[in-house]
């Protein structure tokens, strides 16, 4: 399962390389939230494995600090929306150091955060903030899709020295899926095709490639339209091949996003294919968003707010007018 | 101290506050862009902790006002000032500023510019200390009105709960930009605030260099025989506004007398001319000689240096070339 990949990649970092930490709430004695670091705290001890007060903007900061020295901190935040309060240290310090040292210092720090919409958590415990990390020069973004790339990813991304923002979701840790036996390491830039198609691309990422993977299946069986699933594994640096490349051989473009659509990664990928590939394009490019409010508890209501593999199917029929 | 030690102090602080002073003027001649804070009438802080500590050795981390804690670390004055002039000789190599000031070969690990900004990194660099085992300790300078940021109370607390080897200099120069500090804080002794926290703290005279080398020296020798963290507040004041932005209008005529005649360098000439180990004259041939050293070699170095490639904007921004990025690439 999810977790127990991320527990996996966790138990691996710690073993290979002393300086590997790991800090947050709740990730010690009661072993995380999402269990990601269940049962490390007993086998490395507290000093590597550290329950952190409630106090993210102050815990990042020092995770930063540490990694100055070579320390290389994997810091899991409990709520993607707990990140806002740590904004200051991401992007003013981790982010920017290396720059504005010229090159002598640089974070390489992992932050691990489940971003998404569960179920009736209300607005402030639904934020996706994929699209603020994603903004910022000097900050990697990846959001693994499926286990075998939570596995990897969290095991570059300790490595690389740059910072790291991993961006899950609340709703995935319980999902199966294969992971080699053997150690893998996966790229932090890039892109996969997870469902070749020659009809129209369909661009997801994280949760969202799962709805465009159900959509194609509809669209195929029930439309003879064959979709391309292109997984935006990594959201900063996007690959802007791998989007160019796809548009190419489909020559239409579907994104779709748990997000509220502005400033997102669907306007973003709509520039980038407006800037690689616009004459390819047989229509206008669309995207399937969620709606512009915050995230509301009654259960008819957060429905209402969020994409679904039914927008997607529909967004694609009228595509073709079908 | 010895004598020897407190006159080659009188010269090093000497040269800090010609060294700023030259900084706004190049700043009036538009040499220095950006933000510009100045440390003139808070030098014993800086020049005192440190010579109680083991620059080089131990880590220094501040906030913008950054010029002269990096060069008592052991910077080069002409690479800061080139660093100002956003030269690629620059500390930096011209991506900082005045408010970046980096070198971390003398372990002088940055000015930051969010106020508050450091008190996590410092502890976080402590954490680092403490996990490779050596004797080494962090020492953060801020002013007064950062510890009104929750960074301060968010990193007390981590560091007295990990027992972390950090002192907090706290250099109390009374205002937070343009607002005295008893219009912004309910608590004016900064020290007592924490007393919350469980660490040791002190007050101290910040003009005299000699009381605060003694104050911090007994805070040292805390925080490096593994005792956690210290907290030492030190009584100061900043002669100019808090940037060259700042009309500094909102102090008292009167007020800036009576903290000018506590000034920090001619504290210190006085005290060593009275006891007869320096004259009057000596000490204005040594501020000739600073004052050539200043324009002759600061200067001319800074002025003389090329600017960044433009071609290399996009430098510094990632790591270059790292492998895994691409991943795939078996331990």
């Amino acid at each position: 399962m999810y977790w127990e990949a991320l527990r996996r990649a966790h138990d691996e970092e710690l073993a290979n390389d002393p300086m590997v930490i790991v800090m947050g709430e709740d990730i010690g004695v009661a072993g995380g939230t999402y269990k990601a670091t269940s049962g490390l705290y007993k086998k490395y001890g507290e000093a590597r494995v550290i329950d952190t007060p409630i106090s993210e903007n102050g815990y990042t900061g020092l995770g930063i600090g540490a990694s100055f020295l070579g320390v290389r901190p994997i810091i899991e935040i409990m709520s993607v929306n707990f990140a806002w309060l740590a904004m200051d240290q991401i992007f003013n310090t981790a982010a920017k150091v290396r720059y504005m040292s010229g090159g002598q210092l640089e974070a390489p720090v992992v932050i691990r955060s489940p971003g998404g919409t569960a179920h009736q958590l209300g607005s402030q415990h639904s934020a996706r903030m994929e699209k603020v990390f994603m903004g910022i020069a000097g900050l990697r973004v990846v959001t693994p899709s499926n286990p075998r790339q939570a596995y990897g990813m969290l095991k570059s991304a300790v490595r690389c020295n740059d910072p790291v923002f991993i961006n899950e979701h609340e709703l995935m840790y319980n999902m199966k899926g294969e992971v080699p036996d053997e150690e893998y390491f996966h790229p932090l830039e890039g892109s996969e095709v997870v469902r070749p198609g020659r009809d129209v691309t369909l661009f997801g990422y994280n949760i969202s490639v799962h709805w465009c993977l159900q959509a194609a299946g509809e669209l195929a069986k029930h439309h003879g339209i064959e979709a391309e699933v292109v997984d935006l594994f990594a959201l900063s640096p996007l690959d802007r091949a791998g989007i160019r490349d796809s548009v190419s051989r489909t020559h239409r473009a579907v994104i779709v996003e748990e997000a509220e659509p502005a400033v997102g990664v669907g306007s973003e990928v709509m520039a980038i294919i407006n800037e690689e590939c616009f004459f390819e394009l047989d229509a206008a490019p669309v995207r399937v968003s969620a709606l512009n409010v915050p995230i509301p508890y009654n259960h008819g209501l957060e429905k209402a707010a969020l994409p679904n593999p039914q927008d997607v199917v529909a967004a694609v029929r009228k595509m073709f007018g079908v | 101290m010895k004598d020897a030690d407190k006159k080659r102090l009188l010269r090093e602080m000497l040269f800090a506050r010609r060294f700023e002073e030259r900084c706004y003027e190049a700043y009036v001649e538009r040499n220095i862009g950006g933000f510009l804070h100045l440390y003139p009438g808070e030098e014993a802080c800086a020049f005192g902790v440190l010579e109680a500590a083991r620059v080089g050795h131990d880590y220094v981390i501040t906030s913008y006002r950054d010029h002269v804690h990096a060069i008592k670390s052991g910077s080069d004055p002409k690479e800061v000032m080139a660093e100002l002039f956003a030269r690629e000789t620059g500390v930096s190599k011209g991506r900082g500023g005045s408010m970046h000031i980096f070198d971390v070969k003398h372990r002088f690990m940055g000015g930051y510019a969010l106020v508050g900004g450091p008190f996590p990194l410092a502890a976080g660099i402590a954490k680092g200390i403490q996990m490779q085992g050596g004797d080494e300790i962090c020492i953060c300078f801020l002013g007064d009105a950062a510890n009104n940021q929750g960074t301060f109370h968010e990193s007390l607390n981590m560091a007295k709960l990990w027992n972390l080897p950090v002192l907090y200099v706290c250099e109390n120069n009374l205002y937070g930009i343009g607002t005295r500090i008893d219009r912004s804080t309910a608590v004016l002794d900064q020290y007592k605030r924490v007393s919350g926290y469980n660490i040791p703290s002190a007050q101290e005279d910040g003009q005299d260099v000699e009381l605060v080398y003694k104050a911090a020296t007994k805070a040292i020798r805390h925080v490096r025989s593994g005792k956690g963290p210290y907290f030492l507040e030190l009584m100061t004041y900043r002669y100019r506004g808090h940037s060259m932005s700042d009309s500094n209008a909102y102090r008292a005529k009167k007020e800036e007398r009576m903290w000018s005649g506590r000034d920090p360098v001619i504290m210190l000439r006085d005290r060593l001319i009275k006891d007869g180990k320096l004259t009057l004259k000596e000490y204005k041939e040594m501020d000739t000689e600073v004052l050539d050293e200043i324009e002759g070699e600061v200067i001319r170095f800074a002025t003389e240096s090329p600017e960044p490639d433009v071609a290399e904007v996009e430098k510094y921004v990632l790591a270059e070339n790292d492998p895994w990025v691409r991943g795939g690439v078996a331990s």
